[in-house]
């Protein structure tokens, strides 16, 4: 018996998220009473892992160098198999989403993702998580001798626990794609809605797409990525990937600030395990107050820009 | 070109969560179920396939007699022929099971699956058939070109976009993008009777055992009230986010 810890890496180094699964396969591990090691794909950096408990990492150096589903399922599925791997655990990223269930298939093992705590029964084995696009929990026992745990984004958290760290490097002979990378498009130096810690989300109620100043000037103050309804996507004011909702990209970030959405309930579903939501808004009975921390009952063409302002000079402050 | 969509049936967005016995049990009492989004999405782009390069669509499903209406309703879109293994979908590798074990004894080109169902959010059932069958497989993906026995297939990834290239046959996780929403097809009364004439094949299924088991729900604990700040003093508003939320 053992836990593996699957991060993600990018351009050669870990990504954030890297930092909350190593944090929640090591309370994991502490609690089953066993060792954890973890498995990084083309991570120079991979030692940073030391900061959250991890103490061993075995790093893959051969095969794809962009994150490739197929050939890293393979690879991490022979290491598990060769290393007595019991619990796996890996992130709730639209990655670890495409990887897990192809790992899962071939480890015959048990995977629930969306997992919001550290287990509450240990045998049989019962996670609790997120169903109905977080209208409700649920607790799920995982019924096989090996299991994957996809811990929900921003939901354990980071524990900092500063340990040595030595790193294996590993080549996986069977890291070979079934896909061929034909172009990778990416925004770079601007806050995506799965990395930010702040998202700013705009609706109909800005009324046209030559307004998104507003959102996009309130966001570069707040580091923030920008989202929108699904109507402002499908109206073409804005780009598909910024719609976030039920049937858009699900947020869950630490402050989500709507401006002129209603909050419907598929919008409110997908955005609703964001810590703390913002609110501004000219109708007061708009169903978001009801789901909102903190709201502004006012009109976004002014409220806005002064929030903006304000902001830049909290900021200037430090 | 022989295509294989498969359906989940899930309750509509609207409906309220609420649970029986003792919260073990989804409670379906004035429940509406619909064919899951992400899968309508795939379906549709699989009837503009067969509309524009020709093809033969199928729709299968892993439930029980309850979910015929939803079958019905895909053949009344335009599908050719419907499928349902009679099991009840206990777990996501249990449905992909049957399903990978209906795809060996049929033989598709391009098998689509919805990227996740939103009532469990599970989005494995796609991902865990292609490493059954041992097949490429592309999720998330918003644009799918086939030519010949080659597929492009688009994945919407963070903050960008991800173009994959495989040899049929192919499984695809379809989501919004995959078609515009204004694609979607509503039957018409022609759709629907035609619909009753088309083949609809009950299959025995291989009782894969479950992996998982959902034992009990918990709703989300009450929200507390929202605090109110006036338009005109936005100070408070940040003041609050920086020293209560602890956000800035
Ligand atoms: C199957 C299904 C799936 C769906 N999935 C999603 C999804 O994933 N994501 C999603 O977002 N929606 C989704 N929807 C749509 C959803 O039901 C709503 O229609 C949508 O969220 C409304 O978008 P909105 O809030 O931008 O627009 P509206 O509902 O039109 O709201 C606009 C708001 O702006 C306010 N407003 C107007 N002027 C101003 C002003 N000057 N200042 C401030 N406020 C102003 C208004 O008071 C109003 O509350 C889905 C619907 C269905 C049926």
């Amino acid at each position: 018996m053992s836990v593996l810890i699957i991060v993600e890496s990018e351009n050669n180094a870990l990504k954030r998220n890297a930092a909350e699964v190593a944090s929640y396969g090591v309370a994991l591990a502490a609690k089953l009473e066993t060792s954890c090691t973890a498995i990084a794909f083309h991570a120079a950096n991979a030692t940073e892992l030391g900061h959250y408990g991890v103490t061993k990492v075995a790093h893959v150096s051969n095969g794809p160098t962009h994150f490739d589903a197929h050939a890293y399922a393979s690879a991490i599925a022979a290491f598990a198999a060769a290393n007595n791997v019991s619990h796996l655990v890996v992130s709730s990223s639209a990655d670890a989403r495409f990887l897990a269930p192809l790992l899962a298939a071939k480890l015959n093992a048990g995977y629930v993702p969306n997992v919001v705590e550290l287990p509450e029964e240990m045998s049989p084995l019962t996670v609790k998580r997120t169903a109905f696009t977080n209208k409700a929990f649920v607790y799920t026992q995982l019924l096989t001798a090996c299991n994957i745990i996809g811990v929900g984004n921003n939901a354990f958290g980071v524990i900092d626990n500063t340990v040595d760290c030595v790193v294996d490097e590993i080549t996986a002979e069977n890291a070979i794609s079934n896909l061929e990378q034909v172009s990778i498009e990416k925004v770079t130096g601007k806050a995506t809605i799965a990395d930010a810690d702040v998202v700013v989300s705009g609706g109909r109620g800005l009324k046209g797409p030559e307004n998104w100043h507003l959102i996009e000037d309130l966001a570069e103050v707040l580091d923030a990525a920008t989202a929108c309804s699904k109507p402002v996507s499908d109206m073409g004011w804005r780009s598909h990937d910024e719609h976030v909702g039920q049937t858009g990209k699900p947020v869950s970030t630490n402050l989500y600030i709507a401006i002129g959405i209603s909050g419907a309930i598929q919008h409110l579903a997908g955005v609703n395990s964001s810590k703390v939501k913002v609110v501004i808004n000219s109708d007061p009975e708009a169903p978001f107050f009801k789901a909102a921390d903190y709201g502004v009952i006012g009109d976004a063409f002014e409220v806005v820009p002064k929030l903006t302002e304000k902001l830049k000079a909290f900021k200037a402050l430090g | 070109m022989n295509i294989l969509v498969c359906i989940s049936r899930v309750p509509d967005t609207t409906s309220k969560i609420d649970f029986i016995e003792d919260d073990t049990e989804f409670s379906i009492r004035d429940v509406q179920f619909v064919i899951n989004p992400n899968d309508e999405f795939g379906l549709t782009r699989a009837i503009w396939f067969k509309e524009k390069q020709g093809a033969q669509v199928h729709v299968v499903h892993v439930g029980t007699t309850k979910s015929d209406a939803t079958l019905r309703k895909c053949l009344a879109i335009g599908a050719d022929k419907a499928f349902r293994i009679d099991a009840p979908a206990l777990d996501g590798l249990a449905v992909a099971k049957e399903l990978a074990a209906f795809v060996k004894n049929n033989s598709y080109d391009l098998i689509i699956a919805g990227r996740e169902s939103i009532d469990y959010n599970g989005a494995m059932v796609p991902g865990m058939m292609a490493a059954l069958l041992d097949i490429p497989f592309v999720t998330n993906c918003v644009g799918l070109e086939i030519d010949g026995t080659t597929a492009i297939a688009e994945r919407e990834i963070d903050g960008g976009r991800e173009k994959l290239k495989g040899t049929l046959p192919i499984i695809i996780g379809s989501q919004k993008g995959l078609v515009e929403e204004s694609d979607l097809r509503i039957p018409n009364m022609r759709g629907i009777m035609q619909a009753r004439q088309k083949p609809f094949e009950v299959v025995p299924a291989q009782e894969a055992p479950a992996s998982t088991k959902d034992i009990k729900f918990e709703r989300p604990a009450p929200k507390a009230e929202v605090k109110l700040v006036p338009a005109d003093d936005l100070d408070q508003l940040i003041d609050l986010l920086h020293k209560e939320a602890n956000v800035l």
